[in-house]
C-alpha cells in the first residue's frame, strides 16, 4: 500500500525579551541554577503575574508578518498539571483565545515550487524550568531559571507531507523570527524547538490517521530523522495489522529512534480555565500599528528585491537573505563598492562564507567587515590584483593585517599590466625551457599551462592573467 | 449528582492528594452533598448569558520589559526542603 | 489603654500621654494573659513588635510621624511577612518563613503601624468558623463555647477581646464580615481591586479581597486609608484614586436611600436576629434614611455558584504546595507521585482537600461547561441584580449572617450547613462590591451584625453610614466578658 505522511508542527520560540513574561527576573541563558528565578517564577505563596509589554509586541509583530489575525482581545488560561519543573502546578498559556490567529507562510520545495503552509494560531505562554538528571544520589535537580521565559507557540495546520517539508517550514520560521528580532533562534540553547505531530494514512484517504506527538526536537536534523523514523515505525505497525496509539514520544538522537514517554502515560486532564490573576489582553489599533511600523523588510520580500535590484538568481538571493545579518552585510558591501552585486555575491557566498564556516563564526562576528571586503573587491575590479592574488589578500584581511591597499602595497602584490614586462618574462621562460618549447611546437598543446605557470612563478603571480594568455599565445605561434 | 469511591479516588489522584482508604467514603458523601448544593444552579436558564470571569471588567495592564529582580537564591533556598548545588532536589524525574 | 480605639490611641501617642513601646507592652501582656483561652494568634511577634514600637517612638521624637505611627495592629496569617512564619492556618506552611512582605504589610509598616503578630484563620481561608485551622480553633470572646466566625476569626476575636485595636483580614465569601458580625466588631471588605493582593496568599483569586477590622467605622477608615491603593504588582489592582475616608465620615444621612432585599429577610433568617436587624434599621430611619424594599432575584444562586468558582480557583491556586520548593514535605518519599500525594495529603486538612477536589472535578474534562461556565454565567446575573438595585438605592442593608455565633463543633462535620452561614455575604464577593458589618445588638449574649453593601469604590459611603449609626448607639463599645 502507498502511504501518505501528515505532519503538523508546534514550534516554541523563546522571545528575546530582557525580563520574563510575568516577572522582572532576567532571561539570560547560562546563569548559575536558580539565580534567575524570582519569587514569581518560584511560585511562592501570594505572588502575582503582570504581563510583559514587549512579549506582547513581539507576538503581534509575528502575527502581522504571517498575515494573521491579531486578536483585539485574548485571554490567558491556566493549564494545570503537576511536574517539578512547573512551580505553580500550572502553566499560564493562551488557550481558547490566542493573540495570533489564522495565518500562513510559504515554503520552497526542492522541485522549485513553493507551498503555502497554514498557521493555525500562535499564542503566548511561559516556559517551564529544567529537570537535571545527573546523579544527585538517585534524585533529580530542578533549575527554575528558565521558568517564566516568554514563549511564542506557533501551531501549524497538518499541511506538511514529508520530513523535508517539515524542515523547510521550520527553517522558514527560524529565519522569520530572527528577521523580526523576536527570537535569537539558538537551537542548542533551546530558544527555538518543536514538537511534531506525525501520522500516516493510505494515499487517497481523507481522514487523518492516529497521530503521535514527538516532543522537544531541538535541531533541524533531529526533526528530519525523528519524523522519518516515526513514519517508518507507524507504517510498519499498520502493515503488520497493528494500530497506532495516540501518545507522546521522545526522540533519542543516539539511537535514532522514538520511544513512548513514561511520564505521559496517563491521559492528561489539564483543567484549563481563565487565569483569574490576569485580565483579558486588549489591544488597541495604536498598539498594533506601532508593531507594524517596527516590522523590518521580511525575508520573502527582501529575496525578491535582491533578484530584481541586483540581478541575482533565486538561489543566490535565497542564500543571501537567509538571515537578516547576512543580507545586511551583503547590502553594505554592494553599497561600499558602488555596484558589482554579482562579484559581491560570489565573495560573500564563496571565500567569506567558507572562512566563517571554518572558524565557526556568524556573519555578525566576521573579522572582515563589509567596508574592508569592499576595499579588496575594488582592487579586483580595477585589475590592480588578480582573483588569485585576491585570495591571498583576503587571508591577510582575515588575519587583521589592515586595509587591502596597504596589504597589496606592503607585499608588492600589484598586478603587472605592463606589456613589455610581461613579454620579458615570457621570453625568459621560453629561453630557459627550449625542450618544452620544441615539444609544444611539435603539437603537445597541453604544455601551454606549463608556460603560464612558469611565467606566473617568475612574476610571483602578479602578471595580469588575460594579458599573459594573449601575449604567450602570440609568442608561441611565432 | 453523586460521587462514588472510585470517582473520588480518581479526583484525588488528579489533585495529587493522598486520601486514606478509610476516608474515601466520607469524602464521597461530603463531596456529593456539595455537588447537590451546586446543582441548584440548574434551576436558572442561562442561555445566552456571557460568563463573568472577573468582577471588574478591566483590561490587562502591561509591564515595561525591565529586569527588576536580582539573585535571591540563598534566601529562597533557606526555606526549601532539599537543595544541593543550587538545585531543588526531588525523587528522580522519569521522562 | 486597651479599651481605646485607634483614633484615641493615635491621639494619645500624639499628645505624649504614653509611648508606643508602653502601649505595645501593655497589649503584648494582655495577649500573653488572654490568648491562651482565645487562640486568636498563631504567632505573636513580641520582640520585633517592641523594636517597631521603639522605632515609631524615635520617629515621633524626630517629628517624622504620621497619623498612625506607633499604633499596634495584627495581621491575618494569610499576609506574607518577611522573616516571620506565614502559615495560612495550614500544616503545609507551618515551617514557611516568608521571604517577602505583602503590599498590605509594607504599607502598614510605612505608616508606622506596629505588628503584634499573626492571627488565626481557617486553613487557607476556607471556612466560616476558624475551626479548620491547623493551630486549633479560635474562641469567641463573647462566649468561649462559640465560634468567632471565619475565616478571619482570629483577627475578629482579637479586636473584640481588646487584644489589639485593629487587624487586617481577607474576605472571599464573607470572611471579614461574618466574623465581624459574630464577634461584635466593625469589619469592611472593600471593592475587589481596592487593596492589593500581592503577598496575600490566594484562595480564590477573583473573589479574595483584603480589608480591615476595628471597633469603630472611624478606625476602619483609618486602616483602609493605609491599606488601599493601586499596586503595579497586582494585575487586578484598581488604578483609582483613594479618597480621604475620614473626610466624609460625619456627613448627614438625611435622604439616604437604603434598599432592603426581600431575599435577605425570608426563610432561614433567625427570628431573633431579624428583630435586632429591624431595630437597627429603625435607627437608620430616625437618622433620616429612607428604607425601600428591593429584590436580588438570583440571591439564592450565590452559594451554589460560589462553591464552583471558589473551589475551581483554589484547586489551581493550591497546586503550588507540592513539597518541592518550600513548606511541608512528607517523610521519605518513595517517588515523585508519593512526594506530591503524601506532602499534600498530610499537609492539607479535610476542608481544604474537599474544596480542592470539588474544584478539580468541576474543571475536569466533560464537566467544565456544566459547572464552571454555568457558575460564571450566574455570576454575571448576580452582578446585574446588584447593579440594578444600586441604581435605585445608595446602600443595601440586611443581616450579615442568618444566625449569631454557633457552638464550636456544631457544624464542622457538615460542610453544606457551614456554607449556609455565608448566605448573605457571598454574593457581594461574586459581584466584587464593598460590604461592611457593624454590631447592632445581641441575641442570648452573642452579637448580631448588620451588613451594608455599597456601589463599586463607595467605601467612603459605607464608612459614613456606619459611623453615623455608631454615633447614636453603643453596641460597638460593649465589652465581652473576657479579661
Amino acid at each position: 500500500m502507498e502511504w501518505e505522511t501528515v505532519i503538523g508542527l508546534e514550534i516554541h520560540a523563546q522571545l528575546s525579551t530582557n525580563s520574563k513574561i510575568f516577572s522582572g527576573a532576567a532571561t539570560a541563558y547560562g546563569a548559575a541554577p536558580n539565580t534567575q528565578a524570582c519569587a514569581i517564577d518560584l511560585g511562592l505563596p501570594g505572588v502575582l503575574p503582570v504581563l510583559n509589554r514587549e512579549a506582547v509586541r513581539m507576538a503581534v509583530m509575528f502575527g502581522l508578518a504571517i498575515e494573521a489575525g491579531v486578536a483585539r482581545r485574548s485571554v490567558f488560561a491556566r493549564k494545570n498539571y503537576f511536574y517539578p519543573d512547573l512551580p505553580k502546578g500550572y502553566q499560564i498559556s493562551q488557550y481558547e483565545l490566542p493573540v495570533v490567529q489564522r495565518g500562513q507562510i510559504s515554503i520552497d520545495l526542492e522541485d522549485g515550487d513553493s507551498k503555502v503552509i497554514g498557521i493555525t494560531r500562535a499564542h503566548l505562554e511561559e516556559d517551564a524550568g529544567k529537570s537535571l538528571h545527573e546523579d544527585f544520589h538517585g534524585l533529580s535537580g530542578i533549575d527554575l531559571n528558565r521558568a517564566g521565559t516568554p514563549l511564542l507557540e506557533i501551531v501549524s495546520e497538518p499541511d506538511l507531507r514529508s520530513s523535508r517539508e517539515a524542515v523547510a517550514y521550520m527553517k522558514k520560521l527560524h529565519t522569520l523570527v530572527r528577521y523580526l528580532g523576536i527570537c535569537d533562534g539558538n537551537m542548542q540553547e533551546g530558544s527555538f524547538r518543536c514538537d511534531a505531530n506525525v501520522s500516516v494514512r493510505p494515499k487517497g484517504q481523507a481522514a487523518f490517521g492516529t497521530r503521535a506527538e514527538i516532543k522537544n526536537l531541538n535541531s533541524f536534523r533531529f526533526v528530519e530523522r525523528a519524523i522519518e523514523f516515526e513514519v517508518q515505525r507507524q507504517i510498519e505497525l499498520l502493515e503488520d495489522g497493528g494500530t497506532v496509539v495516540q501518545e507522546t514520544r521522545l526522540y533519542d538522537p543516539d539511537k535514532g529512534e522514538t520511544r513512548a514517554m513514561r511520564s505521559k502515560e496517563e491521559a492528561n486532564d489539564y483543567r484549563y480555565f481563565p487565569d483569574p490573576d490576569l485580565l483579558p489582553l486588549v489591544l488597541d489599533e495604536a498598539f498594533i500599528e506601532s508593531a507594524r511600523t517596527a516590522l523590518p523588510e521580511l525575508p520573502d520580500a527582501r529575496k525578491q528585491r535582491f533578484i530584481d535590484q541586483y540581478g541575482l538568481g533565486a538561489y543566490d538571493a535565497g542564500v543571501l537573505t537567509a538571515s537578516r545579518e547576512l543580507a545586511d552585510y551583503y547590502e553594505a558591501l554592494v553599497e561600499a563598492l558602488g555596484g558589482e552585486p554579482k562579484l559581491a555575491a560570489n565573495w560573500v557566498m564563496g571565500d567569506l562564507a567558507a572562512a566563517l564556516n571554518k572558524a565557526g563564526l556568524e556573519i555578525a562576528q566576521s573579522p572582515v567587515g563589509a567596508d574592508r571586503l569592499a576595499g579588496l573587491l575594488e582592487r579586483i575590479q580595477d585589475r590592480t590584483i588578480s582573483g588569485k592574488i585576491a585570495k591571498e589578500v583576503f587571508e591577510a584581511l582575515w588575519n587583521g593585517e589592515g586595509e587591502a591597499d596597504a596589504i597589496i602595497a606592503r607585499r608588492g602584490l600589484r598586478q603587472i599590466t605592463d606589456t613589455t614586462a610581461i613579454e620579458q618574462a615570457i621570453d625568459a621562460v621560453l629561453r630557459a625551457n627550449p625542450e618544452q618549447l620544441a615539444q609544444y611546437r611539435a603539437g603537445k598543446d597541453k604544455l601551454l599551462g606549463f608556460f603560464v605557470g612558469q611565467v606566473m612563478k617568475l612574476t610571483q603571480g602578479k602578471a595580469n592573467p588575460q594579458q599573459l594568455n594573449d601575449l604567450l599565445a602570440k609568442k608561441l605561434k611565432a | 449528582m453523586s460521587l462514588g469511591s472510585a470517582e473520588v479516588a480518581k479526583i484525588a489522584h488528579l489533585a495529587r492528594l493522598a486520601i486514606g482508604a478509610a476516608d474515601i467514603a466520607s469524602y464521597a458523601r461530603n463531596l456529593s452533598s456539595i455537588l447537590e448544593l451546586v446543582a441548584q444552579m440548574n434551576a436558572v436558564d442561562t442561555t445566552g448569558v456571557e460568563p463573568l470571569a472577573h468582577p471588574l471588567e478591566m483590561a490587562q495592564r502591561l509591564r515595561p520589559d525591565e529586569v527588576s529582580e536580582s539573585d535571591r537564591r540563598e534566601r529562597f533556598q533557606a526555606i526549601a526542603p532539599s537543595v544541593e548545588a543550587g538545585l531543588y532536589l526531588v525523587p528522580q524525574v522519569i521522562e | 489603654m486597651h479599651t481605646q480605639t485607634i483614633a484615641e490611641l493615635a491621639a494619645g501617642l500624639r499628645a505624649g500621654d504614653f509611648s508606643s513601646e508602653e502601649l505595645t507592652r501593655t497589649l503584648l501582656d494582655r495577649i500573653g494573659r488572654l490568648d491562651p483561652q482565645l487562640n486568636a494568634f498563631i504567632t505573636v511577634t513580641a520582640e520585633p513588635a517592641l523594636e517597631q514600637a521603639r522605632a515609631a517612638d524615635r520617629r515621633r521624637a524626630a517629628g517624622e510621624s504620621g497619623a498612625l505611627t506607633g499604633v499596634p495592629i495584627a495581621h491575618k496569617d494569610i499576609f506574607c511577612t518577611l522573616g516571620v512564619r506565614t502559615s495560612c492556618g495550614s500544616r503545609i506552611l507551618d515551617n514557611f518563613i516568608a521571604p517577602y512582605d505583602a503590599t498590605v504589610v509594607e504599607k502598614c509598616q510605612a505608616a508606622g503601624l506596629v505588628m503584634l503578630g499573626k492571627t488565626n484563620m481557617d486553613e487557607f481561608a476556607m471556612g466560616s468558623s476558624t475551626e479548620t485551622s491547623y493551630y486549633g480553633p479560635t474562641r469567641n470572646p463573647w462566649d468561649l463555647n462559640a465560634v468567632p466566625g471565619g475565616s478571619s476569626g482570629g483577627s475578629a476575636a482579637a479586636v473584640a477581646a481588646r487584644l489589639v485595636p485593629g487587624a487586617t483580614g481577607t474576605d472571599t465569601g464573607g470572611s471579614i464580615r461574618q466574623p465581624a458580625s459574630l464577634c461584635g466588631v466593625t469589619g469592611l471588605k472593600p471593592t475587589y481591586g481596592r487593596v492589593s493582593r500581592w503577598g496575600m496568599i490566594a484562595y480564590a483569586s477573583s473573589l479574595d479581597q483584603g480589608g480591615a477590622f476595628g471597633r469603630t467605622a472611624e478606625d476602619v477608615a483609618l486602616l483602609l486609608q493605609v491599606m488601599a491603593g493601586f499596586d503595579p504588582r497586582d494585575s487586578t489592582s484598581a488604578d483609582q484614586p483613594v479618597p480621604d475616608y475620614s473626610a466624609t465620615l460625619n456627613d448627614p444621612l438625611a435622604g439616604l436611600k437604603i434598599g432592603l432585599p426581600r431575599e435577605y429577610f425570608g426563610e432561614g433568617l433567625d427570628a431573633q436576629v431579624a428583630e435586632v436587624i429591624e431595630e437597627s434599621l429603625a435607627e437608620y430611619r430616625r437618622l433620616g434614611a429612607e428604607l425601600v424594599e428591593i429584590s436580588l432575584p438570583n440571591a439564592g444562586l450565590a452559594i451554589p455558584s460560589y462553591y464552583v468558582i471558589a473551589p475551581a480557583e483554589c484547586s489551581s491556586n493550591l497546586a503550588r504546595f507540592d513539597g518541592v520548593r518550600y513548606g511541608y514535605r512528607c517523610e521519605n518519599p518513595q517517588d515523585l507521585l508519593d512526594l506530591y500525594t503524601r506532602s499534600r495529603g498530610e499537609g492539607f486538612g479535610a476542608e481544604v482537600k474537599r474544596r480542592i477536589m470539588i474544584g478539580t472535578y468541576a474543571l475536569s474534562a466533560g464537566y467544565y461547561d456544566a459547572y464552571y461556565l454555568k457558575a460564571q454565567q450566574i455570576r454575571r446575573l448576580i452582578g446585574q441584580d446588584f447593579r440594578a438595585a444600586l441604581a435605585q438605592v445608595d446602600v443595601i442593608m440586611g443581616p450579615t449572617s442568618p444566625t449569631v455565633a454557633f457552638d464550636l463543633g456544631e457544624k464542622v462535620d457538615d460542610p453544606v450547613t457551614m456554607y449556609l452561614s455565608d448566605i448573605y455575604t457571598i454574593a457581594v464577593n461574586l459581584a466584587g462590591l464593598p460590604g461592611m458589618s457593624i454590631p447592632v445588638g445581641f441575641v442570648d449574649g452573642r452579637p448580631v451584625g448588620l451588613q451594608s453593601i455599597g456601589n463599586y469604590f463607595a467605601e467612603a459611603k459605607l464608612l459614613n453610614v456606619a459611623q453615623r449609626y455608631q454615633q447614636v448607639t453603643d453596641w460597638h463599645r460593649r465589652l465581652p466578658p473576657v479579661g
